[in-house]
C-alpha cells in the first residue's frame, strides 16, 4: 500500500503548503468541482491551513446531490409499486425525496437493494425473472460508461424484466453555466480526476480559453490536492489560463477510448435539470432511442408527480459555491445526516455531509 | 453538534441503521428501550452504558449479554461461532472481567444445511474452550424459512473482576493516554468484502479474538488504569465519542499514529467508508493515567493480541464529549459518532 502512503507524507504536505505561502500573492478564489475532493479538503482540514484569504469554492459535483427531486420521487414511485425491485448505489438510499427516502420505503416493505455495481443490477433480474428490476443510474461521466455496459448487457441477454432510470450529468456544461454566472467569483478550477479519466481532458480547453480560467485536472489524496491548487495558483499568477494534468498517473488527453465508445453507443447528450441548480442545456446523458425499450421512465409511467423542495434548504446555492453549509440557518438544527432537508447533506460527497462529518460550525475549533 | 434524540413517531419503523451502533442506534436505546426495561424501581438506568454490568449486590461479577446475526457465516478469519464467544468474553474482558461462563441460544433457519450447524457449533465449541470459559447451558430454536437469516446466536457471560481493576466508560481523566491495541478496521471491511465478492478477501481478514489475556496483562496497572473498550459497531469514532460523553472529557488523537492496515485504507478509499467507523472485532482501546502509559503499551505488546499496540492521542479537559482528529496535513476536526448503517458511495 505504498501507493496510498506515498500522497499522504505529511512531510511533504507541509512543504506543499509552505511553497503555496511563497507563491500566493493574492486571495484566489479556486473551485473544486468534484465532491470526492470536497471531502479529502474538508476532512484533511487543507482549506482552513490554505494562505490567508485564500478560498476553496465548493462546486456541484456530488452526482447524489444534483438528481433532480423529481427523478428521486419516479423512482420511490416505482419501487413501492408491487413487483418491482429497485436497486442503487448505497448513498442514493437515504436522499429525501418529496415525502420520504428509499430506505424508509424499504423498512415498509418495498424490495429496495444496495448494490455496488450496475451489473449487479442486471444479475438480479437474470435471478428473479418474476420481478421488474430497475436500476436507477446517476452520476457524472464517471459511473457512464459502466451503466451503459449494464444496458448493453441486458439487452444482448434479451432481458425484458431490466430497465434504468438514468439521471446523468455532465461535468463541462455546468462549469460554463456557472461562469455564465455575472456573480462568479471563481477564478480558477481543480477539474475532478476520475471523470477526466473517462473522459479526457481535452473538452476543459475551450473552456480556459474562452474563460481565461486555469484548470488543473486533480486526484484526491491530499497530496494531490495540495500540488492542483499549488499548480493553479502558480497560473494565477503568472497569468496563464491553461489546462493542466496534476493526475498523469491516472488521466490521458483523449481518456479512456473504449469506454467513451461505450457511452456513446448507448447515451446521447440530452438536457438536463440539476437539483438544485435548475435546467441546464445538453448538460446530462439519456439512453438512445434504440434503447427505449430499457427506459423504466417509459416503462413504468408515472403521473402526477409534485416535487417539492423544503423551503428553508439553500442546496442551490450550496452547490454553486455562492454559500457555505454553515451560512444555512437549518444547517446542524433542522438539518442533519439523521434528518436531512437536502441532498447535500446525504451523499457521502455532499458538502453539507462533509461539513458536518467535519464538526465544522459558525465558529472555529 | 449532538443534540437531544428526537422523539421517535408512532409511523416511522425501524432501519436497518438503527442498529449499526451509532447515532440512530443511541437514540433508539434513550428515548424507547431504556425507558421501557430500565428501572428497580420505575426509571432508565442510571451511569454509562457499559458493554457488561455488575451484578446488584455482587459488584465483584459482571454479566453481558449479545447477538450475533452476521452475514455471510463464514469469512476471512472467522464466522458467527467464533464471534459469538470472542464478542461476549470481550465485552466481560473491556469490564475488567474474566470470563467464567457462557450462554449460548441458537435461532436456526428451517433449511439450514446440517454440515454448515456443524461448522458453526465446533468453532464455537473451539473458540469456548481455547478462551477457557465453558458454555454451562443453552437454548435452541428453530424458526420457519424466511423468519430468520440462517442462524442468528445470542451468547450470555458472566465474568469475575480482575483484583484492582475497575475500568469504565465514566473514568477517563483528561490527561490520560488513549492506547489502541492493534489495526482497526479488518473486521467490517472483511465481511463486507467477503458479503459483496469486492475481492479484498484475500487481502484482509477479521481481527476476530478473545481479549481477556490481554486484559489480565494489565493487571498490574491496577486503578490506574481507567477505561477499556473494544470498538465494534460504529468503529474507534464511536467508541471514543461514547468514552468522550460518558467521562465528561475531550479527546484527541493523531491520524499518522492510527494504525490503518494498507488494504483496509485501500477497501474504504474505494467504497467511501471511514475506517475510524468501521466495525471491529479483535482490538481494543485504553485510556490510562500518563504514569502509567509506558507501562501499560509494554503490558500490551507482550501479549500476541497485543503486538501492534500503539499510542494514539490522550484525553483533555474539555469541551467534554467532542472528539478531535489531528489530520496527516496538521489541521484538526472533529470526529463524529457514525448516523445508521455506512452506505457505499457511488464514485
Amino acid at each position: 500500500m505504498k501507493y496510498l502512503d506515498e500522497y499522504r507524507d505529511p512531510a511533504l504536505a507541509r512543504r506543499l503548503l509552505e511553497e503555496l505561502r511563497r507563491t500566493a500573492t493574492r486571495p484566489w478564489q479556486i473551485m473544486e468541482v468534484c465532491g470526492g475532493q470536497t471531502h479529502t479538503l474538508v476532512r484533511q482540514g487543507i482549506d482552513e491551513l490554505l494562505p490567508a484569504g485564500m478560498r476553496m469554492v465548493h462546486g456541484p459535483g456530488c452526482p447524489v446531490c444534483v438528481t433532480p427531486l423529481e427523478t428521486l420521487d419516479r423512482a420511490m414511485a416505482i419501487a413501492a409499486r408491487p413487483g418491482v425491485t429497485l436497486a442503487s448505489f448505497g448513498d442514493m438510499l437515504r436522499v429525501p425525496g418529496s415525502d420520504t427516502d428509499l430506505l424508509s420505503l424499504r423498512a415498509r416493505g418495498a424490495d429496495v437493494r444496495v448494490v455496488y455495481s450496475p451489473m449487479e443490477a442486471v444479475r438480479l433480474a437474470v435471478l428473479h425473472p418474476d420481478r421488474e428490476v430497475v436500476f436507477l443510474a446517476v452520476g457524472f461521466e464517471t459511473t457512464a460508461p459502466a451503466n451503459a455496459m449494464a444496458v448493453l448487457h441486458a439487452s444482448r441477454l434479451g432481458l425484458r424484466n431490466f430497465s434504468v432510470l438514468v439521471s446523468h450529468v455532465l461535468v463541462p456544461p455546468a462549469m460554463t453555466a456557472l461562469l455564465d454566472d455575472p456573480d462568479c467569483e471563481v477564478e480558477a478550477f481543480l477539474a475532478a480526476g476520475h471523470v477526466c479519466a473517462v473522459m479526457g481532458c481535452s473538452a476543459y480547453e475551450p473552456i480556459a480559453t474562452r474563460y481565461r480560467v486555469p484548470i488543473v485536472v486533480t486526484g484526491f489524496e491530499p497530496l494531490d490536492l495540495l500540488e492542483g491548487i499549488l499548480m493553479t495558483v502558480r497560473q494565477l499568477e503568472a497569468g496563464r489560463a491553461e489546462v493542466e494534468n496534476q493526475y498523469a498517473r491516472a488521466v490521458r488527453r483523449d481518456g479512456n477510448i473504449a469506454a467513451r465508445s461505450i457511452v456513446e453507443h448507448v447515451f446521447r447528450v440530452t438536457d438536463r435539470t440539476w437539483r438544485g441548480i435548475g435546467p441546464l442545456p445538453e448538460s446530462g446523458l439519456g439512453l438512445r432511442p434504440e434503447f427505449a425499450d430499457y427506459d423504466a421512465a417509459l416503462r413504468h409511467k408515472v403521473e402526477d408527480l409534485h416535487p417539492a423542495e423544503d423551503p428553508q434548504c439553500l442546496a442551490g446555492s450550496i452547490l454553486t459555491g455562492a454559500a457555505l453549509p454553515v451560512d444555512c440557518p437549518a444547517y446542524g438544527t433542522r438539518c442533519t445526516p439523521r434528518h436531512p432537508l437536502g441532498a447535500p447533506m446525504v451523499s457521502a460527497e455532499g458538502t453539507c455531509a462533509a461539513f458536518h462529518a467535519a464538526g465544522r460550525t459558525r465558529s472555529p475549533l | 453538534m449532538s443534540s437531544c434524540p428526537n422523539p421517535h413517531e408512532e409511523h416511522e419503523r425501524v432501519l436497518l441503521g438503527h442498529g449499526a451502533g451509532g447515532r440512530l442506534t443511541a437514540e433508539l436505546l434513550e428515548s424507547l428501550l431504556l425507558p421501557a426495561v430500565g428501572g428497580f424501581p420505575a426509571g432508565p438506568p442510571e451511569g454509562p452504558l457499559e458493554d457488561a454490568a455488575p451484578l446488584p449486590g455482587r459488584p465483584e461479577l459482571v454479566m453481558s449479554t449479545d447477538g450475533f446475526v452476521v452475514h455471510p457465516l463464514f469469512f476471512p478469519g472467522g464466522d458467527i461461532g467464533s464471534l459469538a464467544v470472542h464478542g461476549t468474553v470481550n465485552d466481560l474482558a473491556v469490564m475488567g472481567a474474566r470470563p467464567l461462563a457462557l450462554s449460548v441460544a441458537l435461532v436456526i433457519e428451517e433449511g439450514l444445511p446440517l454440515s454448515e450447524l456443524r461448522s458453526v457449533a465446533g468453532s464455537l465449541g473451539k473458540a469456548a474452550r481455547e478462551a477457557e470459559v465453558p458454555v454451562v447451558t443453552g437454548d435452541t430454536k428453530v424458526v420457519g424459512r424466511g423468519a430468520a437469516d440462517k442462524i442468528f446466536i445470542t451468547t450470555t457471560g458472566i465474568g469475575t473482576r480482575i483484583p484492582g481493576l475497575a475500568p469504565s466508560a465514566a473514568r477517563a481523566r483528561p490527561g490520560d493516554a488513549v492506547l489502541l491495541s492493534g489495526p482497526i478496521g479488518l473486521h467490517g471491511t472483511a465481511v463486507l468484502s467477503t458479503r459483496e465478492g469486492l475481492g479484498f478477501e484475500a487481502d484482509i481478514a477479521s481481527d476476530s479474538r478473545p481479549l481477556h489475556r490481554l486484559v489480565e496483562a494489565l493487571a498490574p496497572v491496577g486503578a490506574r488504569l481507567h477505561t477499556l473498550r473494544d470498538p465494534t459497531r460504529g468503529g474507534l469514532a464511536a467508541t471514543l465519542n461514547e468514552i468522550a460523553r460518558d467521562s465528561g472529557v475531550a479527546v484527541e488523537i493523531d491520524e499518522s499514529a492510527l494504525p490503518v492496515p494498507g488494504p483496509v485504507a485501500a477497501a474504504c478509499d474505494l467504497l467511501g467508508l471511514d475506517p475510524l467507523h468501521v466495525a471491529n472485532e479483535g482490538c481494543m482501546v485504553a485510556f490510562v493515567a500518563p504514569s502509567a502509559a509506558e507501562a501499560a503499551l509494554a503490558a500490551m505488546r507482550s501479549r500476541a493480541e497485543g503486538t501492534g499496540a500503539v499510542r494514539i492521542g490522550e484525553a483533555t479537559a474539555g469541551p467534554a464529549g467532542r472528539v478531535l482528529l489531528r489530520t496527516l496535513v496538521g489541521a484538526r476536526r472533529v470526529v463524529d459518532m457514525p448516523v445508521g448503517e455506512q452506505l457505499p458511495r457511488i464514485c
